[in-house]
């Protein structure tokens, strides 16, 4: 804070996320994305009438997992709410969720930011609870018609809902956060937190803090923001939101506490925030115990076998790369956060090669960037790691230099043939000493004016010399032949 | 022989030894109800041709040696609260008049799997939220031993049609006594199984902690038959109970010697008609002769059964009955009765919604989609199911959960542990099941109090979980049933069935039928 | 969350005022008659009901359940979903697709 930003913005976020199933909550309809309207329900996630709702064990556990994974307390004793509003995309009236003793509590996840654009922020999780997704409602305004269209088949998803104290101090923060997030559920199989696709789903509360002159500290009123579709977006809406909140404040002066917690809309093209409708009065759900499902008891023993079953998250594995391999903070989260696939394919390299710097600088600047420009993953990449081991190896050992390494790369990338066959397709081979010598003798014969500059002093003269060794043989390496030149030019008399 | 005069355990033997066909058998019961049911009204929908045409079906494959259900070729009318998939459902309400569902409960797949025939679906309350069977859409039904009386509630038609032999069977459901009094109105046999017993996937649900399925029929013995197809566990309900189920028909034939029942002394305050308490002490007495021992037990909590249900239910009831909307299926309606403004008729315009929506703001309602549901629940709701989402609402609203509903969680489990300790000393809890025999029609409509204390003494069963059954006990000098009530521990239907059987073969009250359809006293 | 404080308000008798609002929550659409039979007749049954409060809970968990079974689940395995046709079979509209309401324009309906 300063006196160009002499408030603090203070952000919470509720984050709702699919739950990587294949069936829904409470009954057997497939959760699998783009399907056609209407055409994964039955009587359950329709809400017919005399329908009734059994709770999927493996969604349950996958929530189990992400809970400990953002560090939370299991509740031993969890029991299921009905939260009871009227809309078209909740057929039964009413959602399946928990409201007083959600399955879990009191977590944390930390979000660090290599590069240092902020201080490392832990954010406070409250809550993390089950509850049943909504239908989707489809309003195309430019047909013309007074209808809306009602497609159930997201009805009865699995969602996860995350609750974070107001912790963030930034909308960069809470991008970064979010990411962190993402990582962290798509590293555990508990989610794959696509917002395009909608398994993740983002709204944010944020206010601002004002220092008074006497000390006190005025809060302006928390304002909830919807219809954020990506994290970009994310930080988008909360730098405008907190603009707009302090020019308001600055006009009206207005503090928390005395007016409702109003809703606004993001709309992104338009870069600004809306007032949504004010409702005639706030929504009353009439929360009470589901009678259709009974409670759900989660033993240590339970909560242990979830541990277990649960994977390594990306803090646990920056570090352990960081150490086994010497790799520095930066190298270590480019490579984690590139997922769990990309690590396995780094560590194997690394192992083979015997070190990790150099296997992180290939990844990172070759593979990767290859990856990028095709659009592939790793998962896909035709060059697996005992090859590109190899590789490394051969460059290390001075085979050839490092940009003759990534022609190679290239063409074993392009037309997947093995390694020894592109080397010998493109006449690469072994370049003996004394052929080297041999060939140093010609090139200072050919040259008496870098060699005279030499001897004068200027040994990167000899530089000169590189470009016509390759050109009499592409297969020498540049650095042995510098260095072979002026040991000769130093022998001379 | 007459298939009409044979109980339900005869006809599946005379059916099974090709004493009578399936097609005989489901005849000369769709011909009594045709007869019959204009003047009762226990029907709401018959298919003759479907039922016909399954025992047709049933018939050719006994003849062919092919195997058949335990029940092949029994009648069976099905209470329409329960989903059919090839009948309308419509719980006697205008908001599902028509209504079909595409799957069927699992009690109803169940009996179809055992082969029974459904000659069709009974009238009730509406949404089972009643006690006389007044409160349908489609008109009340009449109690067959005196039609201008009413058979009780909800499960009146399936305890009418029983009673006046259009049926041999009939599948009802009780929430606060819905089985248990209109048999003990009509005359006949109803149990209500322990909360879990019997699925309630396919139920239309009105109070669902207290919601259960069970056998309405002409004795202990029938429902016993009955209750070995419909009861156990379906993994679709997820309370659903596991245990095993026991051969029912089998464990009947037992001594009460030793059976202790309990006396409950308030049950016999002023209220109660003198008639039928006569009729209950005599039912303890034929138990005592029976072998049974009778000791006074307290339920200390009793009277505040019918105020706990009356708050449990309609809570529980506003939530169930908020799909009724006009959204997804049942009654819609968009317009002012009599007007028409249809949002969008055929591919509606913008212009016409924004028309719609200034119409509808004029009204007092906040959009179109509002006015839709508050317009489609007006009209598909009759009073008494408005009357309970009204209150049901109001008690589960901000800053009246805690004085109502959660108080009335509280006194739930003081009730249910009032019958698990009285359940120490007694095996079995016997009572009146209604406080006077069946009341006229139109008595008691006009005071929706009053007709809530006609559960008073069915309400306790629910709440608390367990089990109960009725059976007649006696009549009235004016020749009406009066019904007696057995309540069992958690799972004690073995005993509950057993100790109405043996009072069955002791007495005959059970056998006794209302004169012919249109000789009852109008 | 953040909904209104849940405990209890002392019983008091209904106005038509506090009728409107829960028929508004539970969406029924009462008439002027109707709204006025219904706050008399609610009136009496919640004072009825009332007498609830005679009653010491002081030291009584609520009953949610008369079960005491715990932990029903089924596994992540997919079932036989209905077809569209069936799925769409009771709706007031439909365009074959999808169920057709009106719509609540500009409206993004609740939480």
């Amino acid at each position: 804070m300063s006196d160009a930003t002499p408030f603090v913005t203070v952000i919470g976020l509720e984050v709702h996320v699919q739950l990587l199933t294949r069936t829904k909550l409470f009954c057997g309809c497939s959760t699998k994305f783009g399907a056609a309207p209407n055409t994964q329900v039955c009587p359950t996630c329709l809400g017919l009438p005399g329908s009734l709702p059994v709770m999927n064990r493996r969604a349950f556990e996958l929530a189990v997992r992400a809970a400990l994974a953002l560090d939370c307390t299991i509740a031993p004793f969890t029991k299921w709410d009905r939260k009871n509003y009227f809309y078209p995309d909740l057929p039964k009236g009413y959602q399946i969720s928990q409201f007083d003793l959600p399955f879990s509590s009191d977590g944390h996840l930390e979000v660090v930011d290599p590069k240092g654009a902020f201080a490392p922020r832990n954010v406070g999780i409250i809550r993390v609870h089950l509850e049943e997704d909504a239908g989707k409602s489809m309003h195309d305004e430019a047909a013309g018609t007074g209808d809306s269209r009602i497609d159930l088949n997201r009805a009865g998803t699995p969602l996860c809902e995350i609750v974070t104290q107001p912790d963030l101090r930034s909308p960069q923060e809470a991008r970064a956060w979010l990411n962190e997030l993402k990582l962290l559920l798509v590293y555990l199989g508990v989610s794959d937190c696509n917002m395009q696709e909608g398994s993740l789903r983002v709204d944010a509360n944020v206010n601002l803090h004002i220092p008074q002159p006497d000390g006190r500290i005025a809060k302006t009123p928390i304002v909830e923001i919807k219809n954020m579709n990506s994290f970009r977006s994310v930080e988008r809406a909360l730098t405008y939101e907190a603009a707009r909140q302090w020019e308001e404040w600055r006009e009206t002066k207005a503090e928390m506490g005395k007016t409702p917690k109003q809703t606004r809309g993001w709309d992104d093209p338009a870069g600004v925030t809306r007032a949504q409708r004010h409702k005639e009065e706030s929504s009353d759900y009439r929360y009470f115990p589901e009678p259709d499902l009974v409670p759900v008891t989660v033993s240590e023993q339970d909560v242990a076998a979830a541990r277990a079953a649960m994977g390594t998250p990306p803090t646990e594995l920056r570090r352990d790369l960081e150490t086994t391999w010497k790799i520095s903070a930066y190298d270590a989260d480019v490579l984690v956060n590139q997922g769990r696939e990309l690590v396995d394919y780094f560590e194997e390299v690394a192992t083979k090669v015997g070190e990790g710097k150099v296997a992180s600088n290939w990844l990172q600047q070759d593979v990767l960037r290859i990856l990028k420009e095709t659009g592939g993953s790793i998962t896909d990449f035709r060059v697996r790691p005992a090859v590109l081991a190899d590789l490394i190896g051969r460059v290390t050992r001075g085979d050839f230099d490092t940009s003759r390494g990534r022609e190679i790369l290239a063409q074993m990338v392009a037309d997947g043939r093995p390694l020894d066959e592109v080397v010998a397709g493109m006449g690469i081979a072994a370049v003996s000493d004394d052929d080297v010598i041999s060939l140093c003798r010609e090139l200072l014969a050919d040259n008496p004016k870098i060699v005279a500059d030499v001897k004068g002093g200027k040994e990167q003269a000899a530089a000169g010399l590189i470009g016509q060794a390759k050109k009499k043989n592409p297969n020498v390496n540049p650095g042995k032949v510098r260095a072979i030149c002026l040991d000769l030019i130093r022998a001379m008399p | 022989m007459q298939p009409l005069e044979l109980s339900a355990v005869d006809l599946v033997a005379a059916l099974r030894q090709g004493d009578v066909t399936a097609v005989q058998c489901a005849t000369a019961f769709l011909d009594r109800i045709e007869a019959t049911n204009p003047a009762i009204n226990a029907f709401l929908h018959v298919d003759r041709e479907a039922a016909l045409s399954r025992a047709a079906d049933i018939d050719a494959r006994r003849r062919a040696g092919k195997p058949v259900g335990p029940l092949a070729g029994l009648p069976v009318a099905l209470k329409d609260v329960l989903c059919t998939a090839d009948m309308p459902t419509t719980c006697a309400s205008k908001m599902l008049a028509g209504y079909r569902p595409p799957y069927d409960a699992d009690v109803v797949a169940r009996l179809r799997r055992a082969d029974a025939v459904f000659v069709g679906k009974t009238n009730m309350d509406e949404f089972a939220m009643g006690g006389s069977n007044e409160n349908s859409a489609f008109g009340p039904v009449h109690n067959p031993w005196d039609h201008s009386r009413a058979p009780g509630g909800s499960s009146g038609g399936s305890a009418a049609c029983v009673a006046a032999d259009m049926a041999p069977v009939a599948i009802g459901s009780d929430t606060g006594g819905s089985i248990r009094q209109p048999a003990g109105l009509c005359g006949i046999t109803g149990l209500k199984p322990t909360y879990g017993r019997v699925s309630r996937r396919g139920l239309i649900a009105f109070a669902s902690s207290l919601d259960q399925i069970g056998p309405m029929a002409r004795s202990a013995a029938d429902c016993a038959l009955v209750m070995e197809t419909i009861a156990g566990h379906d993994p679709g309900d997820s309370t659903s109970l596991t245990t095993e189920v026991p051969r029912y028909t089998d464990l009947l034939d037992k001594p009460l010697t030793g059976v202790r029942i309990g006396r409950v002394p308030e049950h016999f305050a002023a209220g109660l008609d003198p008639e039928v308490a006569k009729g209950v002490e005599e039912a303890f007495a034929v138990l005592k002769a029976a072998g049974a021992t009778v000791h006074d037990v307290r339920l200390p909590h009793a009277k505040y059964g019918i105020p706990t249900y009356y708050l449990i239910a309609p809570c529980e009831a506003s939530s169930n009955l908020a799909r009724y909307d006009g959204a997804h299926y049942g009654h819609r309606e968009t317009a002012p009765a009599g007007g028409h403004r249809e949002t969008a008729p055929a591919g509606g315009h913008r212009e016409t919604a924004l028309a719609a929506r200034a119409a509808g703001a004029a009204a007092g309602f906040e959009s179109p989609l509002v006015e839709m549901y508050c317009r489609s629940r007006a009209e598909g709701f009759g009073p008494e199911v408005k009357r309970r989402i009204m209150l049901g609402t109001y008690a589960l609203s901000a800053g009246y959960y805690d004085a109502y509903y959660a108080k009335a969680l509280r006194v739930r489990r003081l009730i249910r542990q009032d019958y698990l300790d009285a359940f120490q000393t007694v095996d079995l809890i016997g009572g009146p099941v209604s406080a006077t025999p069946a009341f006229k029609l139109g008595e008691k409509t006009d005071d929706p109090l009053a007709m809530y204390l006609v559960d008073l003494y069915t309400v306790g069963t629910n709440l608390a979980g367990v089990g109960g059954i009725s059976f007649p006990c006696g009549f009235t000098k004016s020749g009406l049933p009066i019904g007696f009530q057995l309540q069992a521990p958690p799972l004690a239907e073995p005993l509950l069935l057993q100790a109405a059987d043996r009072f069955q073969r002791l007495t005959d009250w059970h056998r006794r039928r209302p004169k012919a359809a249109g000789e009852g006293r109008a | 969350m953040g909904t209104e404080s849940r405990t209890s308000a002392a019983a008091r008798p209904l106005s038509s005022a506090d009728v409107a609002k829960v028929a508004s929550l539970a969406r029924l659409a009462l008439g002027d008659a109707e709204l006025a039979r219904m706050t008399g007749e609610l009136s009496k049954i919640v004072g009825f009901v009332s007498m609830l409060g005679e009653v010491d809970t002081s030291a009584t968990a609520p009953l949610a359940h008369p079960l005491d079974t715990q932990n029903v689940f089924r596994d992540d395995v997919p079932a036989e979903s209905l077809t569209t046709a069936q799925a769409l079979q009771s709706a007031p509209r439909h365009d074959g697709e999808c169920f057709l309401v009106p719509a609540v324009l500009g409206d993004s309906g609740a939480a």
